[in-house]
């Protein structure tokens, strides 16, 4: 099993490849926290932010049409938002007469409707951009020299190792529970819903023992290689000061955008 | 292929745009907070033993999520993890290990919000790991060993943590201008049966671990062992439990404007078939139709339900001192040495 369908671009040459975990996850943060700080209906900040994104999108080499196809991952969460088409105070453009109710949907409503949407689309494709771009193990580097717990980057580190593993010991559980559960076709079967819960339970149950006691291996088997509750790894590289210009420039562009579309 | 509960356990999972600024980066500050105390309250009691054990089982949490029973229509659940990671590792372990579940799955899967998952991790890590403890643990203690409180815990632990992380996102997007009106009860709804799925589940793990590997789990074999459960309950328990349903039962009581004022549905039955005027009027009403008298309005309804919360909280205080203190004169009559074998 990979991460996901993002690790086939991961080893390939590009400028954007080739910088720094540090630089780019500082980035995708500044250009993430940038959109959610633009006002709503702001179009023309948007296809700034927008035209940075797909040039860097290029400038790495990613087919931006697989990009665009997975960023829509977000999208259900829209059915929470479009609440605000009809609550938001506005001129009124249409109504849906529902049974009960009327809605009324406002120009106001809309607008911030579709700002909220072009905002977490734009948004999913920074963090696909990212992860399609970067070793796991390289963000994780930038995160300790952004100063997050050693502990935490030690736990993120052990769980990138071997959720692999579980997940494809997970997939066994299923599997060997798929093949104890013949179904005839048309016919209910598989007891009620409470004991398939626990089934599932003890499935959960299995798995954590399984867990739990590859854990104890693994922790023998570093134990007796020399491991002392310290993970070494190599210094973190000084930026190039291409790199250093680079964040220098993007970050001023993503605040000059911000602070402009509050003028406009 | 995601079914439908994926994508409904998705609506924890905020990606960003969803929340404001000034809320996303108040919930980062709040769970950067937290985190830290977990950090120092992890590293005291955390050998390089654990370091590996504690990836590990974040791993496992990954993984568990996966397993999933089919439902109703094509719908399936599974599991959060958030209570079961508290029970069996502890609250701060059980923290540290769901926040970076929900890193991962953010960073390597956009299942959520980089800018968002400050309030991502609050919800669905500490939340559900401070419940499942915090509310868990004081629960085993009043059932006192027995075999089905492990079960009841279990359940009601796994339950309220999914209805309290349900409660904090919608509070976010209410804060970021999605009507509370309607995320409140959309997100409760759903998450009511979400939950019962993960009581289910986390019961069913619980009680598969407690009786394969008791030794596993200290925390809950000291709970579960008939030396430590047999002396009482403290009054730092009980006043623990008293104070989180009261501030449970008073945070509904304040959301409860937001409920419909439409008659409930056995009323609305009643009323179409034309039968609801043969319906008798109770003999006496203290608070008619959950309002008081005199007073209007959104205040009138909080007040009321306060008023009928404390009421109700007055009973059962009532009651279980009465059981109590007959529970304890049968204990006292017990252990009161016996007569001669030979009186009767």
């Amino acid at each position: 099993m990979t991460t996901s369908f993002l690790d086939r671009y991961i080893d390939r040459q590009s400028p954007v490849h080739g910088l720094d975990g540090r630089v780019k996850l500082l980035l995708t943060l500044g250009y993430i926290l940038a959109l959610a700080l633009l006002p709503p209906g702001n179009w023309l900040a948007y296809a700034a932010c927008a035209g940075l994104l797909w040039w860097a999108i290029s400038r790495a080499q990613l087919p931006l049409r697989t990009i665009l196809a997975r960023s829509i991952v977000a999208l259900p969460f829209a059915l929470v938002a479009v609440s605000v088409v009809f609550t938001r105070p506005g001129l009124p453009l249409f109504s849906l007469p529902l049974g009960f109710a009327t809605l009324t949907a406002t120009d106001a409503g809309l607008i911030l409707f579709a700002s909220i949407l072009l905002k977490s689309w734009l948004s999913v494709q920074a963090a696909l951009l990212l992860t399609a771009t970067t070793h796991f193990f390289d963000l994780l580097a930038a995160l300790r020299a952004l100063h997050l717990p050693p502990i935490l980057v030690a736990i993120l580190s052990f769980a990138y190792r071997y959720m692999f593993v579980l997940v494809e010991e997970a997939q066994r559980l299923l599997r060997a529970r798929d093949c104890r559960s013949a179904t005839l076709p048309g016919q209910r079967s598989g007891g009620s819903i409470a004991w398939r819960a626990a089934v599932v339970g003890r499935m959960v149950g299995t798995l954590f023992l399984r867990s739990y006691e590859r854990s104890e291996r693994i922790y023998v088997a570093m134990l007796s290689r020399g491991y002392n509750g310290n993970m070494h790894t190599l210094t973190p590289r000084r930026l190039t000061p291409t790199e250093q210009g680079l964040l220098v420039v993007g970050l001023a562009l993503l605040t000059g955008i911000t602070t402009l579309s509050f003028f406009m | 292929m995601q079914s439908l509960t994926d994508l409904l356990v998705f609506a924890l999972h905020v990606p960003d745009g969803f929340l404001n600024a000034p809320v996303a980066l108040l919930w980062w500050v709040l769970t950067v907070a937290v985190l830290a105390v977990a950090v120092r309250k992890t590293s005291g009691s955390l050998n390089e033993r654990q370091i590996p054990l504690m990836g590990v089982m974040a791993a496992f949490i990954f993984a568990a999520q996966m397993l999933n029973f089919p439902v109703l229509g094509g719908t399936s659940g599974h599991l959060l993890g958030g209570a079961l990671a508290a029970l069996l590792l502890g609250p701060w372990a059980g923290m540290l290990v769901m926040a970076c579940v929900v890193g991962l799955q953010a960073l390597l899967f956009q299942d959520g919000g980089l800018l968002a998952m400050g309030a991502n991790i609050f919800n669905m890590g500490i939340l559900t790991a401070a419940v499942g403890y915090w509310l868990g643990t004081p629960l085993l203690r009043l059932f006192g060993g027995k075999p089905w409180g492990l079960v009841v815990t279990g359940f009601v632990a796994a339950w309220v943590s999914v209805m309290v992380a349900a409660i904090a996102c919608s509070l976010q997007l209410a804060l970021s201008g999605v009507p509370a009106g309607v995320v409140f009860p959309a997100m409760l709804f759903v998450h009511a049966f979400i939950g019962v799925g993960e009581g289910l589940i986390t019961l069913a793990a619980l009680t598969f671990i407690v009786s394969t590997r008791p030794d596993l789990v200290t925390t809950l074999t000291s709970y579960l062992d008939p030396t430590t459960t047999r002396r009482p309950v403290d009054g730092r328990t009980v006043g623990l439990v008293t104070l989180v349903g009261l501030l449970c039962a008073v945070g509904a009581a304040f959301i409860s404007p937001l409920a419909s004022g439409d008659p409930d549905g056995l009323e609305r039955v009643a009323e179409d078939q034309g039968f609801l005027d043969r319906a008798l009027d109770a003999p006496f009403s203290i608070l008619p139709d959950y309002t008081i008298p005199g007073l209007d309005g959104n205040a009138s309804t909080i007040i009321a339900g306060i008023v009928g919360l404390l009421i109700v909280f007055a009973l059962a205080y009532g009651i279980a001192m009465l059981i109590r203190s007959r529970r304890q004169a049968a204990e006292e009559e017990r252990s009161a040495p016996r007569p001669a074998t030979g009186e009767r």
